[in-house]
């Protein structure tokens, strides 16, 4: 009896002393109830839709096999790794996931800027209203529709092939998306025409932020239009192009799967398949879950140094990072 | 006033050189609206020209043998009925509970006072900069028992990082003082959240169910991972997904057997539905987007600043 009565009051200290800081945390729980019953239901939904599956990649380091438990499942190692690069396949995929990347980034970069540029010299205010819906509406559009207008133009009987023909550019029609060698350049296109007018949304907001004195001045000092463009608004953008640019190069092995996977076919799947496409194509066709799973943790991997990279090099330039 | 004042001077005063650059700026922006609008209007016009005379090609913007019966054929397919029911309802679902959820979300994380303020927005953020991965989604799914319902379309993506920041930075910009009155007048969190801060962040809850709806409406992926053989659950562009798939080589098939005469009923081709189905699925967005321009560019401008 004793014995309890003073352990009981051992315990009481020792949660006396903690007290300290927990009772108050524990009032502003209670006073902050309503922010918590909206928060927590929430936070649990991240930790298990977004948080969870990131156990899965345990499986990267396994034969793994859907019907055993995870107790049974066979432990190997880096065998799928080591599998991935010495495989030809996935070399080929991995050049191409650079390539496709690098492209689309140079490519997207400068005409995103440089139709910003072209916009914000439209005098007249209805027209480039109307102008930016326009270049607005294909990124509207889902990547299915977009690759069924893509393969449409570039048929055998579409309008591409009719101008080349007509213009005496080549000589016999050619089938774009059977050839390989093709593709980069496709996808770089079809990127662009998709994303060009809405990643000018950004650099048309900094523009804005220019003063406009300053172009008043130039044209006093007789500065032409084109001097007032080099010397005024590119200076202007310069902050927002740094970042965007960084922050791209940080995404730059995101370059997606759906235009990959859409337009991509047997013919030209050497220059296609990149490492989202490749996973789907053992994952989910070949059932290969751990093969694919380890291609996935050294996407994200990688995906993950660059980010890191290009933040700390913001950080670095003073231009506040990302997060 | 100032700035129209300036617009007045410099058209007075247009050299020859503003002349030329603007005369090539117009041609070019001419030029690049058809580039935009070409595939899409020719894509118009091969869904309302009859499939037996677009065969022989030379349609670009304008029906030749106008009719209806492509879209007559594609409505009267029960497996594109299903996909629109589908789609319409993973849309207007999935808007409404994205919308609301992030809002909530983004309300307690714009509270000063909030205790897990920091540590509840770095566990949304950090979501920007990793994923599972396919396979491990794809079994969480499985585990979750998702796999063949309609709540796999709405449940993994109700929150997404980037949105929740833009209205975080929204309701942040609203004036402290609305809410202290409120307070002071007794109200709770979710009379606040509910009656002032929803009311006063149309502008933000337009731009976020924009960019949710379309996401909605536009998704195919996981209707092929996870639904792909629940002819139930099936939506509109998985459909687009499978004719497109189909149409390379089943274009040839059916010329061949158009020429060899099999087909007697040429009404439609996989060419002519392929187009239809293209309009089909995409002027539901196009017929609503431009209205919301003014919105999503100060959401972009707003969550990009940030």
């Amino acid at each position: 009896m004793q014995a309890h009565s003073k352990l009981n009051s051992a315990s009481s200290e020792a949660l006396h002393q903690e007290e300290k800081g927990l009772k108050p945390f524990l009032k502003k729980c209670k006073s902050q109830r309503a922010l918590l019953l909206m928060t927590i239901p929430f936070v649990i939904w991240v930790l298990v839709f977004r948080y969870l599956p990131v156990w899965g990649w345990t499986m990267a380091f396994q034969d793994f096999k859907p019907a055993r438990a995870f107790a049974e499942q066979e432990w190997v190692g880096l065998k799928h790794f080591i599998f991935l690069f010495q495989d030809e396949r996935f070399l080929l995929v991995l050049r191409n996931t650079l390539a496709q990347s690098v492209i689309n980034l140079i490519l997207g970069f400068v005409t995103a800027i440089g139709l910003a540029v072209l916009i914000n010299e439209l005098a007249n205010m209805k027209f480039k209203r109307v102008i930016q819906t326009i270049s607005y509406l294909p990124h509207f559009l889902s990547w299915v529709v977009a690759a069924a207008l893509v393969s449409s133009v570039l048929s055998m009987d579409g309008i591409i092939n009719e101008i080349l023909l007509a213009l005496n550019l080549i000589d016999s029609k050619i089938l774009f998306l059977g050839v390989g060698e093709y593709f980069w350049g496709i996808l770089a296109a079809s990127d662009v025409w998709k994303n060009v007018g809405w990643n000018t949304i950004i650099y048309l907001a900094a523009i804005a932020m220019i003063d406009q004195e300053q172009y008043e001045a130039a044209k006093i000092d007789g500065a032409s239009r084109l001097q007032r463009i080099r010397y005024i608004t590119i200076p202007g953008m310069k902050q927002v192009i740094v970042i965007l640019l960084i922050m791209n190069i940080g995404y730059i092995i995101e370059a997606g799967f759906e235009a990959q996977y859409l337009l991509g076919n047997g013919q030209n799947m050497e220059y296609s398949e990149n490492i989202d496409v490749f996973v789907i194509n053992y994952g989910i066709s070949m059932f290969n879950f751990s093969l694919a799973t380890a291609a996935g943790i050294f996407k994200t991997v990688i995906s993950l140094i660059f980010l890191i990279a290009a933040n700390s090099f913001a950080k670095k330039m003073g231009q506040g990072g990302l997060y | 006033m100032n700035i129209l004042q300036r617009k007045k001077r410099n058209r007075k005063f247009k050299t020859r050189e503003d002349v030329i650059f603007d005369t090539c700026n117009v041609i070019f922006m001419l030029v690049l609206s058809v580039i935009m609008l070409y595939p899409f209007l020719n894509q118009i016009a091969l869904s309302l020209n009859a499939a037996s005379d677009s065969v022989r090609g030379g349609i670009y913007l304008w029906p030749r043998q106008f009719t209806w019966n492509n879209y007559e054929y594609v409505f009267s397919q029960a497996s594109i009925i299903q996909g629109i029911i589908v789609s319409v309802a993973r849309t207007v679902v999935g808007t409404a509970l994205g919308v609301l959820c992030t809002a909530m979300v983004a309300y307690a994380i714009a509270q000063e006072k909030f205790i897990f303020k920091k540590s509840i927005t770095i566990i949304f953020i950090m979501t920007m900069y990793f994923n599972g991965g396919l396979i491990p989604t794809y079994l969480l799914m499985r585990d979750l028992q998702l796999i063949g319902t309609f709540w796999v379309y709405i449940l993994p993506g109700l929150i997404s990082a980037f949105n929740l920041i833009i209205m975080r930075s929204f309701i942040e910009g609203i004036p402290k003082s609305i809410f202290e009155q409120a307070r002071i007048d007794g109200a709770g969190d979710f009379r606040v959240f509910f009656q002032i801060v929803l009311p006063l962040s149309l502008p933000v809850l337009a731009t976020v169910s924009l960019f949710l709806a379309v996401g909605q409406w536009n998704q195919w992926f996981d209707v092929f991972l996870y639904n792909s053989s629940n002819a139930s659950l099936t939506t509109l562009q998985y459909e687009l997904m499978k004719v497109l798939q189909n149409t390379a080589t089943s274009n040839a098939d059916w010329n061949s057997a158009l020429a060899s005469g099999e087909h007697t009923d040429n009404s439609v081709t996989p060419k002519s539905i392929q187009a239809t189905m293209t309009i089909v699925a995409s002027l539901p967005i196009i017929c609503v987007y431009p209205f919301l321009q003014k919105y999503f560019v100060k959401g972009m401008t707003l969550g990009a600043v940030k």
